[in-house]
C-alpha cells in the first residue's frame, strides 16, 4: 500500500519537529522534499540532520554507507513548487488554523490529485484543517511527538471527510518508516495533549492552592507513579508560554474548566518566567546549559 | 531513630508482615497511629511526634481546626498505593499551618532512615497524588466511553508518548474501579469540582461492590 508512496514533503522543515519528521522519512529511504520560507533555517535543518546521522553511525545504529544513502534523500526548497512531486505532504507549521488551511489550499493547487496532507497538528481538528482544501477526503492527522527522530508514537487521526482508504495508506506509511501508530478520534488534543494539558494545569493549581512545593510535588509523582520527570519539570521544559497556547487553544473548544490556563501559570509568564528556555520557572535553571547537554 | 507503632485494624501503608513493623519499639519519642486512628487525636507529653495514618480524610478530622491556626506535633502520613496494588515507596507527609517543625523534622528522618522517600503536602484532600491523578483517570474512562480510542491504545500513548511505566487505564483497572470510585467521591465531596466526579465506568463499579464507604 505505501508503494503509492515515494516522495515526501515536509512543510515547516527548518523547525525543530519538521526537521525531525525529515530524518523519519529519509531514513527509511523515501526521498525527501523539506520545504520552509525561511533557507537560513533549512541549511541549520540540514547541518543537524547531518550531526544526527552521524551519530547514529558512530552508536553502530545505522551503517557509514546507510547515513549517505539518507542523506542524498534530502533536498531542500523555499518554493512551495518544490513539492509538486510529493505523494504525501507533512505539515509541521505553526499551529494555527488559518496558516495551515491556507498552506493545503494552496498545495492543492501544486500537488497530484493522489497525493495526501497530512497535518502534525497537536491540538486543531483535522476537519477543519482540511475545510475548504479542495480534497478533504485526503487530508488526515498525522501527530508525531517530539523529538520525532526518537520517539516512536504517532498519533493518527482522521477527519469526519477522509477517505479510508487514504487513511489505510498513510498508516501503512508511518509503519514503513519504522513508527508506531495509534488511531485515535479527530477530537482536540487525540490522546496525548487532551490527558496531559489539564493534568499540567492541575499541578500548576496545586502549587497555587499550597498543595506542596513544585519540588515535593515533582518527587511525589516520580516517587508514587514511577514518572521519569515530574510534571512541573516538564511543563518547565515545554515552556509555561507554550502551556498557556495549549491552554488557550483547548479550553474554549472543550470548555474544561480545567483546560483553562491558572492565574499562576499567567503571572509567571509575565514575570519572564518560561521554564528552561528563560533559566526560570518552577526551578531555576541558571548555568545548567542546554537541556540534556 | 525509635518509633512506636500503635495499630487499630489493618494498616494500608504497612499491611501485615511489612518490614516496617520489625523496627518498631513498645516505647518510642514518635508514635504511629495505624489502621483506624481515633476521632480525636492529640498531643502526648514526652512524644516529638504522633503521626495519623489517614485514608482519604484530613488530618483536621482528627485534631479539629482553628481558623487556619491549627498545628501541633500531631501530622498526618500516608503511604501512597494504587488501590489493592503493593504500596509504593512515597510518603506523603501532612502537615497543617501551624504544625511543630520539630515534629515535622523528625517524620521526615525516620521515614526516610526506613528508606522511603517522602513529601510534605498541606492538609489537603487528596494529598498531592490522588488530588492530581484521579481526574487524569477521570478523563481516561470517559474518553473511552466517548469513543475517542481503545483502552490499549491510550495506555500505549501515555506510555510511548509520555515515559510513563503504565497507562490510565491500566492503572485504575489495576487499582480496583471501585477504589477509584471511593477516592474521587471523596475528593468530589471536597472540591465539588467535575474533574472529581467519579467516571461512570467507577460509578458502575462501586455500585457492584455494593460497598461504597469502606477503608
Amino acid at each position: 500500500m505505501t508503494g503509492k508512496i515515494k516522495t515526501v514533503g515536509i512543510c515547516g522543515a527548518g523547525g525543530t519537529m519538521g526537521a525531525g519528521i525529515a530524518i523519519v522519512a529519509a531514513r527509511a529511504g523515501f526521498e525527501t522534499v523539506c520545504y520552509d520560507t525561511a533557507a537560513d533555517a533549512l541549511d541549520r535543518a540540514r547541518t543537524q540532520t547531518d550531526g544526527f546521522f552521524v551519530k547514529s553511525v558512530e552508536r553502530g545504529k545505522m551503517s557509514a554507507d546507510d547515513r549517505d544513502a539518507a542523506m542524498a534523500q534530502v533536498s531542500n526548497t523555499t518554493d512551495l513548487g518544490g513539492l509538486a512531486d510529493c505523494d504525501l505532504v507533512i505539515e509541521a507549521v505553526f499551529e494555527e488554523l488559518t496558516i495551515k488551511q491556507k498552506l493545503f489550499r494552496a498545495l492543492n493547487g501544486i500537488c497530484a490529485e493522489h497525493a495526501i496532507f497530512a497535518s502534525n497538528t497537536s491540538t486543531l481538528s483535522i476537519t477543519e484543517i482540511a475545510s475548504g482544501c479542495g480534497r478533504e477526503d485526503k487530508v488526515v492527522g498525522m501527530h508525531f511527538c517530539l523529538p520525532a527522530q526518537l520517539m516512536k508514537l504517532i498519533e493518527m487521526s482522521p477527519g469526519i471527510n477522509t477517505a479510508d482508504s487514504i487513511f489505510d495508506t498513510a498508516w501503512a506509511w508511518t509503519e514503513a518508516v519504522g513508527q508506531i501508530p495509534v488511531k485515535t478520534q479527530d477530537k482536540p488534543g487525540f490522546i496525548l495533549n487532551a490527558l496531559l494539558v489539564p493534568f499540567n494545569n492541575d499541578c500548576i493549581r496545586a502549587v497555587e492552592a499550597g498543595v506542596a512545593e513544585p519540588a515535593e510535588i515533582d518527587n511525589a509523582i516520580k516517587a508514587g507513579l514511577g514518572y521519569r520527570m515530574g510534571p512541573l519539570e516538564l511543563i518547565d521544559l515545554i515552556g509555561l508560554d507554550t502551556q498557556i497556547r495549549l491552554s488557550e487553544a483547548f479550553y474554549p473548544i472543550t470548555l474544561d474548566a480545567r483546560a483553562a490556563a491558572p492565574p499562576l501559570l499567567r503571572r509567571m509568564v509575565a514575570a519572564g518566567r518560561l521554564g528552561r528556555k528563560s533559566g526560570a520557572g518552577f526551578f531555576d535553571y541558571a548555568g545548567s546549559g542546554m537541556y540534556g547537554g | 531513630m525509635s518509633y512506636e507503632i500503635r495499630l487499630n485494624g489493618n494498616s494500608r501503608s504497612f499491611p501485615s508482615g511489612d518490614a516496617f513493623f520489625d523496627g518498631a519499639t513498645d516505647d518510642a519519642d514518635i508514635v504511629l497511629l495505624l489502621g483506624t486512628p481515633s476521632a480525636t487525636v492529640v498531643p502526648e507529653v514526652g512524644k516529638t511526634a504522633i503521626l495519623v495514618e489517614l485514608d482519604t480524610e484530613c488530618l483536621g478530622v482528627h485534631t479539629g481546626e482553628s481558623a487556619g491556626e491549627e498545628g501541633s506535633s500531631v501530622l498526618g502520613f500516608a503511604r501512597y498505593r494504587n488501590g489493592e496494588d503493593p504500596p509504593s515507596n512515597l510518603i506523603e507527609l501532612v502537615r497543617q499551618p501551624n504544625s511543630d517543625e520539630d515534629a515535622i523534622a523528625a517524620a521526615k528522618t525516620l521515614f526516610e532512615l526506613a528508606g522511603y522517600t517522602v513529601c510534605l503536602c498541606s492538609d489537603q484532600a487528596g494529598r498531592i497524588i490522588d488530588r492530581l491523578v484521579r481526574p487524569k483517570y477521570n478523563d481516561a474512562l470517559r474518553f473511552l466511553d466517548e469513543g475517542l480510542a481503545t483502552a490499549k491504545d491510550m495506555d500505549l500513548t501515555c506510555c510511548m508518548g509520555l515515559g510513563y511505566p503504565d497507562g490510565p487505564i491500566e492503572r485504575v483497572e489495576r487499582g480496583g474501579m471501585a477504589e477509584h470510585y471511593r477516592n474521587t467521591h471523596a475528593l468530589f465531596e471536597t472540591y465539588g469540582t467535575q474533574g472529581f466526579a467519579p467516571a461512570r465506568r467507577a460509578v458502575v463499579a462501586n455500585a457492584r461492590a455494593g460497598t461504597p464507604e469502606k477503608k
